[in-house]
């Protein structure tokens, strides 16, 4: 068969007449497919903008470009969405096989998670990589038990776990031991440290002290030749080739989104045990009410549709929350002024934060935007809290925060029976 | 109420360093520094030394010995001089039990390495960013670390020890100037070797960092569309209308607990 395109211009002719019988047929034969694409007069495909879409209920030609009714709209479109959808799930897995040299990051894990600091530090990980020679693998460290199960879409190709007793709590001297022994078997390209309040920094320095590296500490633009750090105060940065050891700001490379790593674990020979000068006696339970506002994890916050405060109080101190407040209900002087949230008072970054009684104005939902998961507890079904939170009960404050004290003490009282 | 420990006769020394106010640059009390003087000052009362390396700028000095020290130790040398080897020396021969510094210096590099290095050289435990020490009994001092979210670790460490003191310990006292200005300050002039591989570095005022943006990766217009104009809020949150408050209650409680800030 010769390789030219032959025309047949009486197909092309029914394709072109929406009106003929056999209109659908042609489209067929001359595009390849029923929707959509025809070879033009060149022989470039054309976009047939006859073919798309369909006849609405009144008639009149509807095209869905949000593929809302493809699924009903028959098999051909259910496959076509079906695609999509797959196509969004499995993106392309990325395999580096016996790598030339490896990068190391150890990651914070804060709650066996990783941060978007982690996910900053494996990108730049990734950059690095891009812009070394040869075949490079990132290596993922992780202390204790780990709870994430996204570490191949993070960027980690490899990941070494450290598990057992000794390593959870505050175990420093034991981490570092281990950290050597990364360091004497892999003997990576570079160490990458997230410089966070978490762990990274203290890790970071410590394994910096013990093999005599000279680190960049809050590195927040990074190459594979220049750092720049940030200084004292936040006020100098400085410009230093880029050294071996790197303790990373937050944001300092964009997080690796586009691809699928294998996260292939690798089992080290063995960590030698240290001698812990350090013993660790477990948290210390804090008064909620000394924590500052800004760092608080747990919020109570009261509003406007608070009548009853001497239970507002016990609520708080019986949920062991830290106690928050809308302006109004500072303005009528029910609370200091420290206890504000909002655009006015304090930014919130709590995980868990209730509002009772708050309808959400503005600036009060400007100054809870970094929170998790916020429950409303509101008379107002309909106000602007309520569409905001994860968890709305509507009804009178007063019975609710009642109910949950009791249900709160009951608990507390069982658990005191069962541990006796 | 802190317990009276001064009776025990603890060698502690603070390191103090020359502070930079964030925003105007002028040198004064670093926030930490003084943090942990006023810590070794509820430990050991007027037996603390204070050590400085650098050039030490007399009014800071002065600023710190005014919260009611009467001496301090200044080893004397270049600011641009690598002051790790000289306070090794110096500490392996005087022997403290308790060695108190800041997290990170408030001006050049603040690569908050200090402590650690100074912990690897000597051979001692390193306990970071602690808020208070309690009882020391029988060479034991039980320690109480700042962690994120105002949560605080309770930690038994064997002297010595370094310390660095994070900005969740005690406020320090107000400086006096009349009794600064009246203290000694024991100048020991010592040779430390220049810092070469930090004269090769650029500095230069911080710039601001970029923002992130939030990139839409849409392959289609309409997609683009959508994430443009999508209002922000979450949506699709539990409403529980009709429910008895008991219900209610019970259903706010097992998100609590399902969180974990109830136990």
């Amino acid at each position: 068969m010769s390789d030219l395109i032959r025309r047949d211009p009486r197909t092309e002719w029914i394709a072109r007449n929406r009106l003929h019988p056999l209109h659908a047929e042609a489209l067929f034969s001359t595009s390849g497919h029923p929707v959509g694409d025809v070879r033009g007069p060149s022989g470039l495909l054309r976009k047939n903008p006859h073919g798309v879409g369909f006849i609405g209920p009144n008639g009149i030609k509807r095209i869905d470009r949000l593929a809302i009714q493809l699924g009903e709209s028959g098999p051909q479109g259910g496959q076509r969405r079906g695609a999509k959808a797959a196509a969004e799930v499995q993106l392309p897995l990325v395999t580096v096989e016996s790598p030339d040299f490896y990068v190391v990051a150890v990651l914070d894990m804060v709650g066996g998670r990783l941060t978007g600091h982690d996910k900053d530090v494996l990108g730049q990980g990734h950059k690095l990589v891009a812009a070394t020679e040869g075949k490079g693998a990132v290596v993922a460290v992780v202390f204790g038990d780990s709870k994430e199960d996204g570490f191949d879409k993070a960027g980690a190709d490899r990941l070494i776990q450290f598990h057992g007793e000794q390593y959870d709590g505050y175990s420093p001297e034991q981490r570092v031991t281990a950290l050597e022994a990364v360091e004497r078997e892999l003997e990576p390209e570079y160490w990458l440290f997230p410089d966070s309040i978490a762990g990274g920094q203290e890790l970071g320095c410590r394994l910096a002290a013990r093999l005599g590296e000279r680190p960049a500490t809050q590195a927040w633009q990074v190459d594979a030749f220049t750092s720049l750090c940030r200084g004292g105060s936040q006020r100098i940065d400085i410009s230093r080739e880029t050294p071996r050891m790197l303790l990373l700001g937050e944001e300092c490379a964009d997080q690796i989104d586009e691809t699928r790593h294998e996260a292939a674990v690798i089992e080290l020979a063995g960590v030698p045990a240290t001698l812990a000068r350090i013993e660790d006696c477990g948290s210390v339970d804090v008064d909620p009410g000394q924590v500052p506002l800004g760092e608080a994890e747990f919020i109570l916050s009261a509003g406007n549709g608070i009548h009853d405060w001497d239970q507002f109080h016990q609520a708080a101190e019986i949920l062991r929350a830290t106690e928050g407040a809308s302006r109004v209900a500072v303005d009528d002087g029910f609370m200091p002024r420290h206890r504000q949230v909002g655009a006015t008072g304090t930014w919130v970054t709590a995980r868990v934060y209730v509002a009772v009684g708050i309808s959400g104005a503005i600036q009060h939902m400007q100054g809870i935007g970094q929170c998790d998961k916020v429950v409303a507890i509101n008379s107002d079904a309909g106000c602007d809290m309520v569409k905001r939170a994860d968890l709305s009960v509507i009804g009178d404050s007063q019975q609710i925060l009642a109910e949950l004290i009791r249900l709160v003490e009951s608990r507390q009282q069982g658990g005191a029976e069962d541990a006796a | 109420m802190q317990p009276d420990l001064s009776a025990k006769n603890l060698n502690v020394t603070s390191l103090i360093s020359v502070g930079q106010h964030p925003k105007s640059g002028r040198a004064r009390r670093a926030e930490q520094d003084a943090r942990a003087v006023e810590l070794g000052l509820n430990l050991s009362g007027d037996q603390l030394e204070m050590l400085h390396v650098g050039a030490g700028d007399e009014a800071v000095m002065r600023s710190y010995l005014g919260m009611g020290l009467p001496k301090m130790t200044l080893l004397k040398q270049d600011d641009s001089a690598d002051a790790v080897p000289v306070l090794c020396d110096y500490l392996a021969s005087h022997a403290p039990d308790i060695l108190l510094t800041g997290v990170r210096a408030e001006s050049g590099e603040a690569s908050g390495m200090l402590p650690f290095l100074l912990a690897e050289k000597l051979g001692w435990p390193l306990v970071s960013r602690i808020a208070e020490i309690g009882d020391v009994n029988d060479g034991v001092a039980e320690v109480l670390q700042a962690l994120p979210r105002g949560q605080r670790r309770a930690i038994k460490v064997r002297l010595p020890f370094v310390a660095s003191v994070d900005n969740a310990a005690a406020e320090p006292r107000q400086s006096a100037f009349g009794p600064g200005q009246r203290a000694g300050i024991n100048d020991m002039p010592v040779a430390g070797d220049v810092d070469a591989v930090r004269s090769g570095w650029e500095e230069s005022p911080a710039r601001k960092k970029p923002k992130r943006l939030k990139v839409v990766k849409a392959k289609t217009a309409a997609d683009r569309f959508k994430a443009a104009t999508a209002k922000a809020s979450g949506g699709g949150g539990k409403v529980l209308k009709k429910e008895s408050p008991a219900e209610q209650a019970q259903a706010v409680l097992d998100l609590l607990i399902e969180e974990g800030v109830v136990r």
